[in-house]
């Protein structure tokens, strides 16, 4: 007899009828990854509709931009994703760079993909090891935590800042790379791999993470299209798409990588190409690390990067450009572009508008995890609950970005 | 630098979408066309379907206000901009289309999934209605805001903030109460605007190509 009717018979009053259930999901959870709210309609187990509410950490950073100069308005991209902050400086100084009309130096091109590598690695070190707490391992997060204090030293000792690097400028780098530095990259590339391994080893074939993930959230190739996937959440599905391959930026033309893809489009396919990626993230690092030019490593137009400090001491000119450049700022020509970048989340990209003016008159920030955590609502219909948070997981959603 | 490429599929396209696709413009080497308003939705899925096309992503779509538009009866102070991508020619594309305060854009959910939330965010931050778009609530902004604030006009504080009152063990809202002025600092060179105009006094130097009029005649004689 069905439920239903059996429910009556014995006359249970109707308020105890408590289907379909309402339930709130966050903004205080940890495994809503920050501050998403989540409000999920549940047939029992199961969930029929996921409605997310975001905008918890809205901060207005397209406004304040706008009212900030170019310099001035760098910093903000360290806040969005605070988990590899230079890759969002990356696509802002691109754009920029693309207005003004201005090439970077070799050097300076190759100290950044150094660092956007040390980002991609960054990232997906703190993904994949909060993804496997999520669905209930807590060593991975314990050992990638210290991999990533390492790999923020290396931040440290090139910009002064762990997080907030303010390093990738418009025409090339703020600074050169300290003395050592280079060499100290390299041990940690040669001994990362032992760190990976020992993180599959937990992980890959582990018996409890495989049934968490494995035909969880699975995105057909269509829909990952359809929904304005990128990154690992597209190639996780089957897509060959890396705009670093197609659409190169910074010399990574120069570089010897592969592009990791997944073959089912489930949870577990998007942790093993972001695995992959780390590995190729090494191998691009390391050639960066062999064949770093000499020469500068940033453009030597004063009108756009400060003179060096010890030229300002002596030199009238310089000290005048110096001025000019931390008040006024650099004038950008009328125009505007689309500038993307490969971040590890997928394509991160500025919708840059200038009016002539020394600062932006609109910039638009495109995050891939909005268009990823929209998906949402469609990837968790009819899972359980506890699917839903092996999902969130895998979409790899920091809300710095999302909520802007 | 353009593209041939990309030039010959901007001739195809606004060919193909005669009178929907007014023009194109390149910016660097980024093709933008030039849109009606109503026909955005039979545009994009003439850009997804079409084999020369192929624009199977739509990356993102964004705002833009232009207040000294407002009087211009045609467009609107809006620009609604779609960004879409071709993964099989490695291309992309802007759609630009303008709006204004009251006018309804058509919603491009039906055409690509991902415009939900990108036409959410429009019209919370510019105040750009979309008219069939299932779920139009705000999403950025807090419960119950009012106004847009992407817009020109709103200031960058705000109208409202909000705090924990103790009293009351509750989060109040009150009107923003600054402590000091906001300040708008003006750090354009007098200078900087004036580096092709003639200035008076200084007419020895070289004739601009254009500006200062007052003494044209003069200047150009015996040059």
């Amino acid at each position: 007899m069905p439920l239903k009717n059996r429910a009556k018979e014995i006359d249970i009053a109707e308020e105890t009828q408590i289907r379909p259930f309402t339930m709130n999901f966050g903004p205080q959870h940890p495994a809503a990854h920050g501050v998403l709210r989540l409000v999920l309609e549940m047939e029992g187990e199961i969930v029929e509709r996921a409605d997310p509410h975001i905008g918890l950490l809205h901060r207005g950073t397209e406004k304040l931009i706008e009212y900030k100069t170019y310099t001035q308005a760098l910093p903000y991209f360290d806040r969005l994703d605070y988990v590899c902050p230079m890759n969002q400086e990356h696509v802002f100084a691109l754009a920029t760079e693309k207005l003004l009309g201005i090439g970077v130096p070799k050097r300076g091109q190759y100290i950044r993909v150094l660092f956007a590598e040390l980002g991609r690695i960054l990232n997906h070190i703190l993904n994949i090891t909060t993804f496997a707490l999520d669905v209930g391992a807590i060593t991975p997060a314990l050992w990638g935590f210290e991999e990533r204090e390492k790999a923020m030293e290396f931040y440290e000792r090139v910009c002064g800042a762990r997080l907030h690097a303010n390093y990738f400028r418009p025409g090339g780098v703020s600074q050169d790379l300290p003395a050592g530095l280079l060499d100290d990259m390299m041990e940690w590339c040669e001994d990362l791999p032992k760190f990976l391994a020992d993180l599959e080893s937990l992980l890959t074939n582990n018996r409890i993470f495989k049934q968490r993930t494995v035909d969880i959230g699975v995105v057909s190739e269509r829909d990952a299209l359809d929904w304005g996937f990128s990154g690992p959440m597209l190639r996780g599905s089957g897509v060959v798409w890396d705009l670093r391959k197609s659409q190169p930026y910074d010399s990574y033309e120069e570089f010897d990588f592969d592009v990791p893809v997944g073959k089912t489009g489930d949870c577990y396919a998007r942790y093993l190409v972001r695995m992959a990626e780390m590995y190729e993230s090494i191998k691009i690092m390391k050639q960066a690390i062999e064949n770093m030019p000499d020469g500068d490593c940033r453009v030597s137009d004063y009108k756009v990067c400060p003179p060096p400090r010890a030229e300002m001491k002596s030199s009238m000119e310089a000290m005048i450009h110096h001025f000019k450049l931390y008040t006024e700022g650099f004038h950008v020509p009328e125009g505007e572009t689309y500038t993307a970048v490969e971040a590890p989340k997928g394509e991160f990209g500025v919708y840059l508008v200038s009016d002539g003016s020394n600062k932006p008159y609109r910039c638009r920030i495109r995050a891939p995890g909005f268009a990823h955590l929209q998906a949402l609502d469609f990837m968790s219909k009819g899972h359980q609950l506890a699917d839903t948070v092996s999902i969130i997981g895998s979409l790899d959603i920091v809300f710095g970005e999302i909520d802007r | 630098m353009i593209d041939d490429a990309l030039k010959d599929l901007a001739d195809y396209i606004t060919e193909q979408l005669e009178g929907a696709v007014s023009g194109y413009e390149f910016f660097k080497d980024e093709l933008v066309l030039n849109a009606r308003r109503d026909d955005i939705v039979k545009i994009l899925y003439f850009l997804r379907d079409d084999k020369e096309c192929g624009f199977q992503i739509l990356v993102d779509v964004c705002g833009a206000d232009y207040p000294e538009r407002e009087a211009d009866q045609a467009g609107g102070r809006f620009d609604v901009v779609y960004t879409l991508l071709s993964m099989r020619h490695n291309h992309r594309v802007r759609v630009k289309i303008q709006a204004g305060e009251t006018t309804l854009v058509p919603t491009v959910t039906g055409v690509y999934s991902s415009a939900g939330w990108f036409e959410r965010e429009v019209w919370d931050m510019y105040g750009v209605l979309f008219s069939g778009n299932p779920d139009l609530r705000r999403i950025l902004t807090d419960y119950g805001f009012e106004g847009h604030p992407q817009r020109k006009d709103f200031p960058l504080t705000g109208y409202v903030e909000l705090r924990y009152d103790e009293e009351l063990k509750r989060v109040v809202y009150e009107p923003v109460e600054l402590m000091q002025d906001f300040r708008k600092f003006d750090y354009l060179s007098p200078w900087e605007a004036m580096t092709d105009v003639q200035l008076p006094g200084d007419e020895k130097a070289m004739k601009p190509a254009h500006g200062w009029h007052a003494t044209d005649k003069k200047v150009g004689e015996g040059r």
